[in-house]
């Protein structure tokens, strides 16, 4: 009977709150070269950010990534938006996510949240986990899990965001 | 019943509060999931009614909430476990709010006041954090403060005892835990240095734990301190990241009771550059584990975190046999290149080609007696001796491994995986006198973009080995429509178990929903017997058969 009691009160609570509209938790964190990075420095001059929580052991996160980068430029051209992809990777393996994500190539920011504090304040579950925030610093969409074509999805929201459409 | 009733008060209160305009400016933030599953039995796995104990539901929930106003923040968590999922440790049965905690964050400082999660460096001498999947959570709860006084200098301090299961803090049985940390950033902290291309970062830990001996035999120390140096430069595109701890005398459980000083030592040199990184990483561990109850072993209490350095494997077999850090003593090293062979050339055609490869190994240290009498080891004692550099023969880990990922075109991409790996079983899983596991294993893991939004995928795997249990073959298709449906089925099949009753298919069917951040899963089939491990923490897993219901949402 409880774990039914517990299930519909959460339930209704979500219910209740799902108008509400976040910002980006004040949460320091890393750069790639260890200097502290707080989160108040994401912003992209009023055009909308892309947030994605991924780490080195996650295959999905990261073909996620590659997708976005594969798009990167023409998005950027088209929209002006910026990607910081946050890895979860912890002290076993935040020296080896530098050297991966030049040997991908990837353009766009990456942070380091060795200790899932910014995962936390996020209440993301699983990565991948991808936020679209808009001009003003509000999240105004979320999505978790990727596969193939996800990525059109979310560009279309980015380019409702930008205006361009 | 009387936590439900808390909750359900709390909630109305904020809805209450809500309806009247009150939160305006604020947030309530929060999410939850619940991972169920319904046990069937299974008598060609071995499992029967009298195997499931009359249990067949498991069941592991969490909600959470968070509330802001301004520089203030107050969360707490909700945790139930009725029964636990298997595999998890019985004594996570029960529920409760095991976080609350109440924060107020400005620019200069941080205070919070509760449970919280912190780690000082690479976590060496202090981490807390939690891992859901594992029912791992070592959070402290008591105080933290964050001082950050000047630009590029940031002081820690925590005080306070950490979680165990649902066991309420007793003073005089486990310990309490102390620590602070410095560290300052010198390109920032120093004007002229701000725009070098020598990047210096320093900090240095001191943490403490105090609990009471009460132990009839030895004179142990109430109080154990642990002290961490690290450093991390950068030049142009090299990047230099050293930490070294030392604990003092700390006898335990763990340590089998001897008074020998501990200390870890883990470094990195990496190069990249767009299209090129390598690094080289290596650590030596000599008598480090640190937990706030000398008297208790497996994965609770833990004050320090030793990262095990070698690759965390997506796929299912690669993973079959992973590492987990020996505290007791390990040297080891990992070396990874990652290489994008450029677009348009032979090898890397229209889209270029990615190319990965890693090698770790990891040995037991060599260790000294002190004398002719005293054992290696004996309780009560020095234990043994070791010298910085001292390794043993005794490989406990090897992992070679190599992966391409390949775009062919707009509609075909693929990530091919070899791998070698060498794991000794005997010390790493207990299982007595059986030999290291020497297995070659193979992935394919191949894309077919069926149009804009529909993908088939096929995982193959192969693993080849003549220990333990022989050789396993799986296969994985997957149909998804991006973002929202996604629908499984797969088989594991070990074809070359040496016992040939125990050749058993563990077949899976699984679909799923998602919308926004919320994910349904459900899965039907059976589980084989492995261990699963995020960080560096592992969990026993055994074979299971049944329902598997996931749901996680967040608002």
């Amino acid at each position: 009977m409880k774990k039914y009691l517990i299930l519909l009160s959460l339930v209704v609570f979500v219910q209740l709150l799902q108008a509400q509209q976040s910002e980006i938790p004040t949460v320091t964190i890393k750069t790639l070269d260890g200097k502290n990075f707080i989160t108040t420095e994401i912003s992209n001059d009023g055009k909308p950010v892309i947030l994605s929580f991924w780490a080195l052991w996650c295959k999905p996160c990261q073909k996620e990534l590659d997708a976005f980068n594969e798009l990167y430029d023409e998005w950027q051209e088209e929209t002006g938006v910026k990607i910081y992809a946050v890895s979860i990777d912890d002290s076993r393996s935040t020296s080896r996510v530098m050297p991966f994500v030049n040997g991908k190539g990837w353009d766009f920011e990456v942070l380091i949240d060795a200790n899932s504090d910014l995962k936390r304040a996020m209440n993301v579950n699983m990565i991948p986990h991808t936020f679209l925030i808009d001009g003003n610093g509000k999240i105004v969409a979320q999505h978790t899990s990727y596969f193939e074509g996800a990525e059109l999805e979310l560009y279309e929201k980015v380019k409702k965001l930008a205006g361009k459409k | 019943m009387k936590h439900i009733i808390l909750f359900c008060v709390l909630l109305c209160t904020y809805t209450n509060l809500k309806a009247q305009g009150i939160t305006d400016g604020s947030r309530v933030n929060g999410s939850f999931q619940v991972d169920g599953q319904y046990y069937m039995p299974d008598d060609a796995l071995g499992i029967n009614d009298s195997v499931i104990g009359g249990r067949k539901l498991g069941l592991n929930g969490f909600g959470k909430i968070t509330y802001t106003l301004g520089n203030f923040t107050a969360g707490l968590r909700y945790e139930a476990y009725m029964t636990p999922i298997l595999g998890f440790d019985p004594a996570q049965e029960g529920n409760g709010f095991p976080f609350f905690f109440v924060s107020y964050n400005s620019e200069l400082i941080e205070v919070t006041a509760g449970s919280f999660y912190e780690q000082f460096g690479n976590g060496l001498v202090l981490r807390s954090y939690e891992e859901w999947t594992l029912g791992y959570d070592n959070a402290i709860s008591g105080i933290k403060v964050v001082y950050k006084p000047f630009r590029g200098v940031s002081i820690k301090g925590v005080y306070g005892n950490q979680r165990y299961y649902w066991e309420k803090y007793e003073r005089n049985k486990r310990g309490l835990v102390r620590g602070a940390d410095a560290e300052v950033d010198l390109n920032e902290a120093i004007g002229s240095l701000q725009s070098s291309d020598f990047r210096v970062i320093v900090g240095a830990s001191a943490v403490s734990k105090y609990q009471a001996d009460n132990d009839p035999i030895y004179n142990l120390p109430e109080n154990v301190g642990a002290f961490a140096g690290r450093l991390n430069l950068g030049w142009n595109r090299f990047n230099f990241m050293t930490e070294y701890a030392q604990k003092i005398n700390d006898p335990s459980v763990m340590n089998n009771y001897i008074y020998k000083n501990g200390h870890a030592v883990l470094s990195s040199l990496s190069y990249s550059q767009k299209g090129l990184g390598v690094v080289l990483q290596l650590k030596r561990v000599d008598n480090m584990s640190f937990k706030s109850d000398r008297g208790i072993s497996g994965n609770v209490l833990d004050i320090g975190f030793i990262p095990p350095i070698n690759r965390t494997h997506s796929y299912s077999l690669a993973a079959r046999y992973p590492y987990a850090t020996q505290p007791n003593g390990e040297m080891g090293m990992q070396f990874q290149v990652n290489y994008k062979i450029p677009k348009g050339s032979l090898l890397g055609g229209k889209y270029g080609t990615g190319l990965a490869v890693n090698f770790s190994q990891v040995n037991d240290i060599k260790r000294t007696a002190l004398n002719d009498t005293t054992p290696v080891g004996m309780p009560g004692t020095l234990g043994y001796s070791s010298g910085f550099f001292d390794v043993s023969d005794k490989i406990l880990f090897r992992d070679l491994n190599i992966e391409v990922d390949k775009k062919f075109n707009t509609s075909w991409k693929a990530v091919f995986q070899y791998m070698n790996q060498y794991f000794d079983i005997e010390t790493l899983q207990g299982k007595a006198g059986k030999k290291p596991v020497q297995a070659h294993i193979a992935v394919a893991d191949v894309t077919w973009r069926v149009n804009a939004v529909n993908s088939l995928r096929m995982e193959a795997q192969g693993m080849w080995t003549k220990e333990d249990k022989g050789d396993w073959a799986g296969l994985l298709l997957e149909y998804a429509i991006a973002p929202t449906w996604f629908f499984t089925l797969a088989d594991q099949y070990n074809y070359g178990n040496p016992d040939a009753d125990q050749r058993h298919h563990y077949y899976m069917a699984s679909f799923g929903y998602t919308k926004q951040a919320t994910r349904v899963a459900l899965t039907y089939g059976r589980q084989p017997e492995g261990v699963i491990c995020v960080g560096g923490v592992c969990r026993q897993v055994p074979a299971a058969s049944g329902l598997t219901l996931s749901l996680t949402t967040n608002f």
